[in-house]
């Protein structure tokens, strides 16, 4: 028996659902920039940064999340820089996140046609012009769905950050149910939420890509 | 001094060596068909005239601007020789109008009124001065073809290099295009145009290039090449009983 009522249990996880949206959307925005910045040595002209940008999206691509978590909360502890977990967490998923948004957004870029490069080149644009105005008007356009669809996984990432102790939607159910003793409960509940958060992003990833695709219906 | 000067070119793919020393002098206003089997190096002896191939030896000139790999050389090259490519390469998230404005207003810095009355009368020259404002997507491939060359045109150029531009066009729809290029044949442009158009080729160009193997294998004038063909890989290439 529980003193506990559904609404309670409810109102918990809502609160602390706050938490895991500020996160998921401070990872995506402080991502995205780093991510627009690395792509850009990515796919510029500078060997030794495209070079680099490659190895650090390998780097965080192959090293499970949870493990550079760690690193960036028990690892800045040893130099005796006391890292609280929110940082750590903000952090960790923002250096992620670029990760992944780069290699996305490279693949757009180079899914534009050669024959654009050409055309544009034959017009006596330089590269920075052909970029502005040929090159990312087209990509950006193919980048909206996968870049809308990786923000489900941004969100499910961040339950990931209840490992180091930072409260939000997961770990908020641990300690409910260690107050209620209903796990199954709460964690359907929990489930239920990420479920509304997610299952939008990824109706709305869907029907961009259907409609994008259609107005991209190029030659 | 001819218009276009290509001399001694080499360009090598790997080890594999398509142009073996190309030397052909173009003269202002003349209309040069290049022909030849696929492999003959017709289209990469073209991209390498406006730079989209680099040259491992020998020099390329066109109105005193010489092909170098650097940006500034490469955009006074451009500036003068426009390319039209056989898969139109229109931008197709800009209008017609728009494609043909874009490169005046950010390469040549022409104001944008400016900039839209030369792609009206651009638009206008080859026969779309109502499709403006249609995007690529809505234009048939005969419309973006011409819509291509126009914006070639409003660049410009002192001479049009043009990459097999019918064949990737319906039937019905080759006329059109080829009526344009006549008509600008016609206004003296200079034109080098790869093209498998074996008629056109006779009836408009002052001279034709057969390559062979990475070579020039015969020049000259249409009546001679198509009439009396002296070499057997031309009487091959052109179908005639020797």
């Amino acid at each position: 028996m529980s003193d506990f009522t559904i609404w309670d249990i409810v109102r918990n996880l809502l609160l602390a659902t706050r938490w895991t949206v500020v996160l998921s959307l401070a990872a995506f925005v402080g991502g995205g920039v780093l991510g627009a910045i690395l792509l850009f040595l990515r796919i510029g002209k500078r060997r030794l940064l495209r070079n680099f940008v490659k190895y650090y999206v390998e780097l965080f691509q192959g090293t499970p999340l949870l493990m550079q978590l760690f690193l960036a909360f028990f690892g800045l502890g040893l130099f005796g820089i006391d890292v609280p977990a929110w940082v750590a967490a903000g952090a960790a998923l923002t250096l992620w996140t670029a990760a992944f948004l780069t290699e996305i957004w490279r693949g757009c870029v180079e899914s534009i046609a050669r024959g654009q490069w050409e055309a544009s080149s034959s017009l006596a644009m330089g590269y920075v012009q052909q970029m502005r105005h040929v090159i990312l008007p087209q990509a950006l356009r193919v980048a909206i769905p996968p870049t809308v669809g990786f923000l489900v996984q941004v969100i499910k990432g961040t339950a990931v950050t209840s490992i180091i102790g930072f409260v939000e939607l997961s770990k908020a159910g641990t300690e409910v149910t260690n107050a209620t003793f209903e796990p199954f409960t709460v964690y359907g509940i929990v489930a239920l939420i990420y479920f509304a958060m997610c299952w939008p992003l990824s109706k709305a990833s869907q029907s961009l890509e259907r409609r994008l695709n259609v107005a991209h219906r190029n030659q | 001094m001819s218009l276009i000067e290509i001399n001694e070119v080499r360009k090598s793919f790997g080890t594999n060596e398509v142009l073996k020393g190309i030397t052909i002098a173009i003269e202002p206003g003349e209309v040069v068909a290049v022909i030849g089997k696929s492999g003959s190096g017709k289209s990469t002896l073209l991209r390498c005239i406006n730079g989209l191939e680099s040259i491992d030896a020998g020099s390329i000139t066109v109105a005193g601007a010489q092909l170098r790999p650097d940006e500034a050389h490469l955009r006074q090259l451009r500036l003068k020789v426009g390319m039209i490519f056989q898969q139109f390469n229109l931008f197709p998230h800009l209008t017609a109008g728009a494609n043909v404005m874009l490169s005046q207003t950010v390469v040549k810095k022409t104001p944008k009124g400016e900039a839209e009355r030369i792609a009206r009368a651009m638009l206008d020259r080859v026969g779309l001065a109502e499709k403006f404002d249609a995007y690529p997507d809505q234009l048939s491939g005969g419309q973006q073809q011409r819509t291509a060359i126009a914006r070639a045109l409003a660049m410009q150029p002192i001479a049009l290099l043009c990459d097999e531009i019918t064949s990737a066009l319906d039937p019905e729809l080759v006329s059109e295009v080829l009526a344009v290029v006549r008509g600008l044949a016609a206004d003296g442009m200079t034109l080098v145009m790869v093209t498998h158009e074996m008629k056109f080729a006779r009836d408009v160009c002052n001279r034709v290039v057969f390559m062979h193997q990475g070579r020039v294998h015969e020049i000259g004038p249409p009546d001679k090449i198509f009439a009396e063909p002296a070499t057997p890989e031309l009487q091959q290439f052109l179908g005639v009983q020797s």
